[in-house]
């Protein structure tokens, strides 16, 4: 069995890994970093080397098995050594969301009990500072930017490289104690825990064990096999469990290169300056570059703009089956390998995927143009699907088996079934031990065989053997003359238009669908600039009657594109509005990872949904929102109500049966 | 003044010996008087302002500090020397660089190169030699690379270090313009009204970065500004000014109680 290879070769915790690569891959780059402008690189013996001094100074600072480290910061090689050095320790690291503010952080610190915190800077010390009393557990404040940090009482506050100096000088004096520390993981041991933010209630602390990681991290890895010469860009948050499969679990199993960006603003140059071969990222990431694309193609020339629609054109055609290795014929590879010469090639460049070799999305469902503009131009884009309590990986496409409407195969590994109510289980090396200190949580999510929920609605396709989502299981909801309410499905094709953000629809239980639209800034703001159209603020222009209008049409598109689907046709939008502010994790309706929170905007907008169905035209609203310092203020709105048409159900036509 | 070994800070910052000295400063334009009499002293490492309604003179001020204006009376007294009549290259191998109310960069250069001329002062490899980028310029233009990286690290203004300055937004340029002349290294820098124009977020960076280069780099601000509450957060002491007099002096709440300066700002009748 493969469990009792990995057993053998002593390969059971991450610290374990690290030695290996050390050993077997030491002078190729471990970890990258943008720093002053230029890429810093440390090799793999050289990350243990700094990551073994930085254990050895959590020890003089009297860290103990069991304990919880906190780490709090942007993607810097700094932080993921500080979770290896924790792990080496025999404590656990817990990385916290950089964004968070310090009511959310308070709890989270408490919850785990947190000793010792990494906080990435002033900023984060700052937030750490101000819980206080109320995560009495925090002994220790580790920090790695020195910036403004002078002032500070040092007393219980050390800089990370001090750490490390203290550490390489207790090396005589501690490094047997380290060695027995870390001799000591065993496969079911804590190898990290992560706090999911959920869309509901409370967050939750998953207990992952080194098995869950490291049987994921390889047999990921041989899915789409991973070597390590891949370079991966680290830039979604620390505390989202797929950057700890794709940086940590993945990196350290296949050994390859974890390239990390100069800051939170320069991700985009980064990326194609890296040019990674192997690519996570969330469709809105996707979503925002077309959009940039777009809007730029839209300020060019009129020869460029010919040259740019004619060349899509023939990739659209022609790029998927390329990709996919169907039969093609010679004209059209003649077409489109010029189009990859004048197009294709120097967009991928600019992009920053020019050497992408994989590429996933996951998280939301995404754009079927979206996801077919990015593979038409020859990127092996795929989707996954996953959650926190898996290690990610449930589901995932296989090359050449990639659609827009699915999610793919079961990952190596796990099992999966199909509930009475729709609903999705799974089982996998993966799955999560526990949620820690909520043996409730626990026993109501995962059954004593090992099964868990979900929580979305999803079938088999029965040629394929593909599974499809189709929306979170509780969402999927009747209407009130008991049609099929699927609410994602419906967000899902209005945020495929550039114009738009975000969308939350609303009509479970009511006798017709209505909806929020957020207006995405970016786009919108560019057409008004080339419209001459003026505005002062992001409240004036979500309101104003033209882009009523143009979100108008594309309601109505959407409307007619849902008609064609019999079983969901009743989700088509009679009314909607255009939301006077951007939906925003700070006002806590989404999570940090953008997922839109329906209870709460359904609560907190209560009498805009009233107005949507009581055939108002226009209402009146005071909103409460967060400013990024945590202070409250007040923005009052009227905000117009507009009447879209609905198309009949096409039952005649018939649906592919693809 | 009493305190010449300097003194301690509320927030325990310690300040040294007095670094400028203006001695009964008076500045004419013709017949107008712009500044009448003026006598102040600014001291290694404080953050000095100087305050006052439209029109009093806090520009010139500042313009006499930097040696662009030359005062009719009065003497300038710099690390110990008196000062006579310079030119803008002296000022600037004096260690006296300065920001712009009305935005002064090169809109058309990127960021990066906008920051370098900062450093020309620092390089002086000879002409043929930077012609070629050849020998000592090449090592020149690689050392103040670095120097200007660590400001362009220390401003937060990485995203944008290509990108040319015409394309910025207000807030930002702002910042270059900082960043421009953090470059020289100056022992004094003198702020033109730097947050004039900004929003409270565009502020609030500003005075997070004001403060962390005087705590970082311990250089000695002089600044002018408009916007009393920052002022007073920011600035160790003020000078008040109202029709070219100085009516105050002295820290933050000294002059906040200085009825003088209340009937000036608040417009109490004047008896």
């Amino acid at each position: 069995m493969q469990n009792a290879e990995a057993a053998q070769a002593g390969l059971q915790s991450i610290p374990a890994l690290l030695a290996r690569n050390a050993e077997r891959f030491g002078n190729r780059p471990a970890y990258r970093e943008k720093e002053f402008g230029i890429w810093q690189s440390w090799t793999w013996a050289e990350a243990a080397d700094e990551i073994r001094a930085l254990a050895l100074g959590f020890l003089v600072l009297g860290l103990n098995r069991g304990d919880h480290v906190a780490i709090i910061g942007r993607n810097r090689p700094a932080h993921y050594w500080a979770m290896v050095a924790a792990q080496m320790c025999g404590a656990v690291p817990v990385p916290l969301y950089q964004d968070a503010v310090a009511e959310e952080m308070a709890y989270v610190l408490d919850h785990c009990g947190a000793r010792f915190v990494v906080c990435g800077d002033q900023e984060q010390v700052d937030k750490v500072l101000e819980v206080g009393a109320r995560a009495p557990s925090v002994e220790h404040v580790v920090y790695t930017d020195k910036r403004g940090m002078r002032k500070y009482d040092h007393s219980r506050m050390n800089a990370l490289a001090d750490v490390q100096a203290e550490g390489r000088a207790a090396q005589q004096r501690l490094g047997h104690e380290l060695d027995a520390r870390i001799a000591e993981l065993g496969y079911d041991d804590t190898c990290v825990m992560l706090y999911t933010s959920g869309t509901t209630g409370k967050p939750k602390g998953v207990v992952l064990s080194n098995r869950n990681i490291i049987e994921t991290g390889k047999n990921t890895a041989s899915f789409d096999h991973l070597t390590a010469r891949e370079e991966v860009l680290a830039y979604l948050p620390m505390a989202w469990v797929g950057d700890f499969i794709f940086s940590v679990g993945q990196a350290y199993w296949a050994g390859f290169t974890v390239n990390c960006p100069e800051g939170v603003h320069t991700m985009m140059t980064d990326l194609r300056e890296i040019g990674p071969t192997y690519f996570f990222a969330p469709p809105r990431v996707f979503e925002g570059q077309l959009t940039s694309v777009m809007i730029r193609m839209e300020d060019a020339g009129r020869f460029k703009r010919w040259l740019f629609r004619h060349y899509m054109e023939i990739a659209r055609r022609v790029g998927p089956a390329l990709l996919d290795g169907k039969p093609v014929g010679a004209l059209d590879r003649l077409r489109y390998g010029l189009g990859n010469l004048l197009v294709y090639g120097p967009l991928k460049n600019t992009l920053g995927y020019s050497r992408i070799r994989v590429g996933y999305t996951a998280g939301e469902a995404i754009g079927p143009e979206i996801f077919d503009f990015y593979r038409s131009l020859g990127i092996n884009l795929k989707q996954l699907y996953g959650q926190t309590e898996a290690s990610v990986f449930i589901t995932q496409q296989p090359d050449g088996q990639v659609r827009s409407d699915t999610v793919g195969v079961p990952s190596p590994g796990v099992e999966l079934k199909i509930a009475e109510s729709g609903e999705v289980f799974y089982r996998s090396p993966g799955t999560f031990v526990e949620y820690y200190n909520n043996p409730d949580s626990t026993a109501s999510t995962k059954d004593a065989e090992g099964w868990v929920a979900t929580g979305d609605a999803g079938f088999f396709e029965e040629a394929s053997g593909h599974l499809r989502i189709i929306d979170r299981a509780k969402d999927v909801g009747r209407m009130a003359d008991g049609r099929m309410f699927a609410p994602k499905y419906v967000e899902n094709k209005l945020k495929f238009y550039p114009n738009i953000l975000e969308a939350v629809v609303f009509g479970a239980g009511r006798d017709m669908c209505t909806a929020f639209i957020n207006i995405d800034l970016t786009a919108v703001g560019n057409w008004a600039e080339r419209n001459n159209i003026a505005y002062a603020s992001y409240q004036e222009l979500a309101g104003h009657p033209q882009v009523y209008a143009t979100i108008k049409q594309h309601v109505e598109a959407v409307n007619e594109s849902v008609a064609a689907d019999p079983m969901l046709s009743g989700c088509q939008i009679s009314r909607f509005l255009v939301l006077h502010k951007e939906l925003d994790p700070d006002d806590g309706e989404m999570t940090r990872t953008r997922k839109v929170r329906r209870n709460i905007i359904a609560e907190k907008y209560a009498d805009l949904i009233e107005a949507l169905y009581d055939g108002r035209d226009t209402v009146s609203t005071r909103t409460e929102v967060t400013y990024e310092d945590g202070r409250k203020g007040e923005i009052r709105a009227t905000l117009k109500i507009e009447d879209a048409r609905t198309f009949p159900t096409q039952t005649m036509q018939k649906v592919a049966a693809e | 003044m009493t305190m010449q070994e300097g003194y301690t800070t509320a927030d325990g910052r310690q300040i040294g010996g007095v670094l400028m000295d203006l001695r009964n400063i008076t500045l004419r334009f013709g017949g107008v008087t712009a500044i009448k009499d003026i006598s102040f002293d600014i001291r290694e490492g404080e953050i000095r302002a100087i305050i006052g309604p439209n029109g009093a003179g806090k520009s010139s001020m500042l313009n006499v500090i930097s040696g662009f204006y030359v005062p009719q009376e009065g003497e300038i007294w710099f690390k110990g020397y008196r000062r006579g009549p310079m030119k803008p290259y002296e000022v600037a191998r004096l260690g006296i660089a300065r920001t712009f109310q009305n935005i002064a960069l090169f809109d058309g250069m990127s960021v990066l190169d906008n920051i370098m001329t900062g450093r020309l002062n620092m390089m002086k490899a000879p002409i043929w030699s930077q012609a070629l980028w050849w020998g000592r310029a090449e090592r020149e233009e690689v050392e103040n690379r670095e120097q200007v990286e660590k400001i362009i690290d220390f401003l937060e203004i990485q995203n944008i270090r290509k990108t040319p300055v015409g394309r910025l937004p207000y807030g930002l340029k702002k910042r270059v313009e900082l960043a421009r002349a953090l470059a020289a290294e100056p022992r004094i820098l003198l702020l033109d009204e730097p947050m004039a124009g900004m929003n409270v977020e565009e502020k609030e960076d500003m005075c997070r970065f004001i403060l962390d280069v005087n705590d970082e780099f311990g250089t000695t601000i002089a600044l002018i500004e408009h916007d009393m509450g920052v002022v007073m957060d920011l600035s160790d002491r003020v000078v008040v000014m109202d029709y070219g007099r100085k009516i105050g002096d002295g820290t933050p709440d000294e002059v906040r109680s200085n009825p003088e300066v209340i009937s000036a700002y608040l417009g109490v009748a004047h008896e």
